[in-house]
Formats: structure tokens, C-alpha cells, sequence
């Protein structure tokens, strides 16, 4: 049997419901990542996907499985995995520069001060903010702090980076602008991401594979659904393609419908499923099929 | 109209003529034997020297004092700006030592809740004894009263210091221990570059608290155990009766006590951060 990249196995967290018994949040959790996969995971509120994505960084631990990365259990925290916290997480005593000096600093603790400092202000520059060097994050608005942390998450190069609803606290127009420098930069790095959102477009316009999560408690990864929409994508444009709104009512549908009920393969895994199946294998349509209801969506998300 | 800070100087200074004029005014030497009240009567009259005096006899003295502070003339009469000094001195070794052992005990205790759980029963008990109570037992086991008297200082600035340290330490955010752990680094490193910022301003809200108690105690040590100092100082005028060399101290002690919090708070300024 080949390995994957990441491989999850059998996770499940149990937690003391206050009156002497035991909530189960998650259970029997298995999935595996290749390298250089975008993976996204929606699902309703509670169902335990930071908590997934926690016991993943090591943050936190499972009440049974295990996560195996590269061949290697992983058990705690480390620089190999790179997380991106909802809160943004800066040391708010550093500049917005200093916080990825950090991070640098620690990733490659040989470097020399020029390397590291050069090395962090190209990350910021990736995300817009060489302007910004030396604010505190204090001083920075809610997106551009996410930003740095972003850029924080890059800089160090990890080979899988989690990034926890990173964009939930930010207002549409913010949100939409820093998916865009998201798409760029992982165009770029093509690194191994694991995020969560509860948007369910963010999700289409990021990810190879979006697992849905049904409802706890016992919640499990049920589906596995590709998007089969081509890179480079752009956020003004993939709306022309069929394939996202065949797999945007596919997710939609969970999300309303299914997520009660749904139940992953017998062996535990999630089934895989191709919405857009027959549409990609289709020639693209042209722009003259788009309806009025979309030239509308465009115009608002442009 | 002249600004907020223009006008509140002026306030100031208003207040400042009013009182000292009102002193001015009520300590007049009685005019000859004739105006005597009913309470200097009940005294038997009164001398000169056993009155208050008036400001300007202080300022006269302040003069004196302070154009030449560090004047020794022998033990019982040395400048102002020498006693003070030997109080300053105190209280900074005492002070020093007590954060020498207060700051990584307070870290002790904040990063582990179970040397917090050991230690706090007996934190509990030390704290509230006045630092003077300790004075007999340090005299008697020491044997060196000039020590004992930093060693009072160190008793009473700890506790503040190791509190607030603890209680900054135990309390710094999770999500930043978190990016710590997720960038490997050591407890150490942990402790230096994440924990020592983020608690900073509680640690050194609890080092001004310090400083200012120890400048409290530090005049009533001195006052016990004699020989040199502010607090020995202001009592020995007392004994000599001369109340405007008192009064000139008792403000000393004040601009003195002032400078070392601004002196604290400027520190923390420095390691204030907004969130
Ligand atoms: N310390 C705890 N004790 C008991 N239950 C807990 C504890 N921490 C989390 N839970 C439960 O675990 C479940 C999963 O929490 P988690 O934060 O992973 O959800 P989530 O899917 O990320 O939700 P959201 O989308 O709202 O962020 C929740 O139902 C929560 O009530
Ligand atoms: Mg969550």
C-alpha cells in the first residue's frame, strides 16, 4: 500500500458531558493528504474541526488514533507544520516585521540577522504589507494582521500548514482580497494546506478536495468532494465555470440536507464524490452561457 | 484660551500660595505675653522653638540645606542629600535582592500550578506581617543593624513583585504559548522571548507597587534602628526639637518617593503594549 503524505487514522475525541458521562465530539476520523494538496473542511458549528485540526498541529491530543505525516507519528507541536489561528495569534509587542522575524528566526536558527530579516520582509511583501514593516499589530486593521500571520505561516516553509477560519472575522470586501493573495501565494509555494471555513465559495475557490463533516456529536468526515475546476483559478472568474456551481449545489445540499445523516464508507473513510464530473470533461463553456443571477454575484465580488 | 496643562499649573500654583500663606498667617509669633490662647495658656506659654514654624523658616532652612546636601560634620550631622543617600542605598539592595529572588520564584510558581498549590499556603501567612515585625529577629540573628534594615526592605518588596509576577506569568494567553510551541521553542526561549513580554506589565506594575512600599518602610526602619538615614534623620531633629529641619525632611522624603515611582513608571512604560 502506497503512504500518503498525511495520514489520519481512526481520531476521536471524547470529552466529560458534566453530568458523569462522555460526549463524543468526533469519532473514527480517517483521511489521508497528498503533497501539495489544498484541502478544505466545512461542517456545521461544534462538530469538532478545530479540534481536528489542533490534534494535526499537536496543539492538542486525540482520545484515540493516531496522524502520521511523512511516516512519522506526530506527538506535539512543530516547525514542520505551520498554523494560522482565527485570532491572528501576533505577539502584539512585536512590529508586524519582528513577528515573522520570529518565526523565521526559529524555523532557521542559522542564519544570519541579514538573511532572516531580508528573507521575512519578502513574505510581507507577498501579502502587500512592505508598507507596514514596522506597525505593531495594534496598529494594524483586523485584515492586515491576518495577513502577517499569514505571511508569518509561509515564511517558515512548513510542509503542511492548518489554517483555522482564518478569514471568519474579516468583513466580504477584506476577505475576497486576501483569498486572492492567498490563491497567489499558493500558486507560488504549492504547499500542503489543510483549512477550515464555513464558506462555502472560499472553499471552491481554494481547494483540490473539501471534506464535509456531519453533525455532531459522533460527528465523522462523511464525503470527500473534488473540485474539478483547473489552476490557476481567479475569484472574478471561476464563475464561469460549470463545475463550480454543480459542486457548489452539491455542498450547498449537504450543508441544508444531508449533514444530519450522512455516514462515511463502511471502512471509514470518506466517499469520494465528483459532482462536476460530467461538466469538466465537457469543453468549458463560454461566457455567454452565464445567467443574470451570476453577472450579479460577479459584480458583487469583484 | 490657554491650554489644559497651562491652566492646571497655574491652579497649582494658586493652591500652593494659599496654603503657605495660610501657614504663614497661623504661625505668628504671639505679640509679647498678651495674646496668649486658651491652649498655649494650657501649656504654660510657649517657646519659640517648640512652635510650628512658619514656610519660610523651612524655606530659609531648605536653602541651607540643599545648597550644600553632602556636607559631614560628624554622626549626628551630615547634608540631607548623605541621608537620603544611605536610604536610597538601602532600599535599592533590598530591593534588588528581593527581586533577584522574586522574579524566577514568581515564574515558578506561574508556569506550574503545582509549585503554585505548594508555595502559596506559606506566601499567604508571610505576606500580611508588617516588615517592621521582622526587625527584632533580623537584629538578633544578623547582628548588623544596617543590614537588618535592607533586610526588612527585602521582606516587605518581595511579596508585591512575586505576586504580580506569578499572576502575569500564569496568565499570559494561550494562543501565544501556542505560537511558541508551534515554532519548537525550548521553555527557556519560551520563558525569555514569550512569556517575559507578555507578562511584563503585570510584573512591573507589582515592581512600582514595590519600590513604593519599601520607600514607606524604609523611614520607619531607619527610625528604629539609627545611626544614618532619612527615617533616623527626621527623628533625630524631632528629639532636637527642630521641627523645620522635621518638615523639611518630611518633604524630602516625599520628592524622593516620587522620583523612584516615576522612575517605575517610565519602566513601564517601555514595556507597555497594546493588544
Ligand atoms: N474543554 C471542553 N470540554 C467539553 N467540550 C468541549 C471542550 N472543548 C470543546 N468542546 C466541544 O467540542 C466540540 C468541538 O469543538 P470545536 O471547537 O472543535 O468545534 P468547531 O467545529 O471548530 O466549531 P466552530 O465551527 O464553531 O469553530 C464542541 O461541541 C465543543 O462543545
Ligand atoms: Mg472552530
Amino acid at each position: 500500500m502506497s503512504k500518503s503524505f498525511l495520514e489520519v487514522d481512526g481520531l476521536s475525541k471524547v470529552y466529560p458531558d458534566g453530568q458523569g458521562g462522555e460526549l463524543t465530539v468526533f469519532e473514527d476520523i480517517r483521511f489521508a493528504l497528498e503533497k501539495g494538496e489544498f484541502v478544505c473542511i466545512i461542517g456545521h458549528s461544534g462538530c469538532g474541526k478545530s479540534t481536528i485540526l489542533n490534534v494535526l498541529a499537536g496543539l492538542d491530543e486525540a482520545s484515540a488514533g493516531n496522524v502520521v505525516m511523512n511516516g512519522k507519528e506526530v506527538k506535539g507541536p512543530g516547525l514542520e507544520r505551520g498554523v494560522v489561528f482565527q485570532n491572528y495569534s501576533l505577539l502584539p509587542w512585536k512590529t508586524a516585521l519582528n513577528n515573522i522575524v520570529f518565526a523565521v528566526q526559529a524555523r532557521w536558527p542559522k542564519w544570519s540577522k541579514e538573511k532572516v530579516k531580508e528573507h521575512s520582509e519578502r513574505y510581507l511583501k507577498m501579502v502587500g504589507l512592505d508598507h507596514a514593516l514596522n506597525r505593531k499589530p495594534s496598529q494594524l486593521s483586523g485584515g492586515m494582521r491576518q495577513r502577517v500571520s499569514i505571511a508569518r505561516a509561509f515564511a517558515t516553509q512548513p510542509e503542511l500548514l492548518l489554517l483555522d477560519e482564518p478569514f471568519g472575522a474579516l468583513d466580504a470586501l477584506t476577505r475576497g482580497v486576501i483569498q486572492d493573495e492567498l490563491v497567489k501565494i499558493w500558486e507560488e509555494t504549492r504547499q500542503t494546506v489543510f483549512m477550515i471555513t464555513h464558506d462555502v465559495d472560499e472553499a471552491i475557490l481554494l481547494s483540490d478536495r473539501i471534506f464535509l463533516m456531519s453533525n455532531g456529536p459522533n460527528a465523522r468526515i462523511a464525503e470527500s468532494v473534488k473540485v474539478d475546476i483547473p489552476h490557476p483559478r481567479a475569484r472574478a472568474t471561476i464563475f464561469q465555470n460549470p463545475a463550480y456551481h454543480k459542486t457548489r449545489d452539491y455542498l450547498v445540499d449537504f450543508l441544508v440536507n444531508r449533514s444530519g445523516s450522512a455516514l462515511p464508507e463502511k471502512d471509514g473513510s470518506p466517499k469520494f464524490v465528483e459532482p462536476a464530473r460530467d461538466v469538466s470533461q465537457s469543453k468549458p463553456v463560454s461566457a455567454g452561457s452565464e445567467t443574470e443571477s451570476e453577472t450579479a454575484a460577479r459584480a458583487v465580488n469583484a | 484660551m490657554a491650554s489644559l496643562n497651562v491652566r492646571a499649573a497655574l491652579l497649582s500654583v494658586s493652591f500652593l500660595i494659599l496654603a503657605l500663606g495660610l501657614w504663614e498667617m497661623a504661625t505668628q509669633p504671639p505679640e509679647a505675653q498678651t495674646g496668649l490662647t486658651e491652649y498655649e495658656m494650657l501649656m504654660g506659654g510657649v517657646e519659640q522653638e517648640s512652635r510650628v514654624p512658619p514656610p519660610s523658616a523651612v524655606i530659609k532652612l531648605a536653602w541651607a540645606e540643599l545648597s550644600d546636601p553632602f556636607y559631614d560634620a560628624g554622626a549626628n550631622d551630615k547634608g540631607i542629600g548623605i541621608q537620603l543617600a544611605y536610604s536610597v542605598y538601602r532600599v535599592l539592595t533590598g530591593y534588588l535582592a528581593a527581586m533577584a529572588i522574586a522574579l524566577p520564584v514568581g515564574f515558578l510558581i506561574g508556569m506550574s500550578p503545582l509549585m503554585y498549590k505548594a508555595l502559596n499556603p506559606y506566601i499567604q501567612v508571610l505576606r500580611p506581617i508588617s516588615p517592621l515585625a521582622w526587625m527584632p529577629l533580623a537584629l538578633f540573628i544578623i547582628q548588623d543593624s544596617d543590614a537588618s534594615a535592607i533586610f526588612v526592605i527585602f521582606i516587605c518588596s518581595i511579596w508585591p513583585m512575586l505576586l504580580n509576577t506569578a499572576f502575569g506569568v500564569a496568565n499570559v494567553r494561550q494562543d501565544w504559548v501556542n505560537v511558541a510551541r508551534t515554532h519548537e521553542l525550548g521553555p527557556l526561549r519560551t520563558a525569555i522571548t514569550v512569556i517575559l513580554p507578555a507578562a511584563a506589565p503585570t510584573i512591573l506594575t507589582g515592581m512600582r507597587i514595590s519600590i513604593g512600599i519599601a520607600w514607606l518602610v524604609i523611614v520607619a526602619a531607619e527610625m528604629l534602628v539609627g545611626g544614618t538615614g532619612i527615617g533616623y534623620y527626621v527623628w533625630n531633629e524631632w528629639n532636637n526639637l527642630d521641627l523645620a529641619s522635621v518638615i523639611f525632611s518630611i518633604l524630602m522624603i516625599g520628592v524622593v518617593g516620587m522620583l523612584l515611582d516615576l522612575a517605575l513608571g517610565k519602566a513601564q512604560k517601555l514595556v507597555e503594549y497594546k493588544e
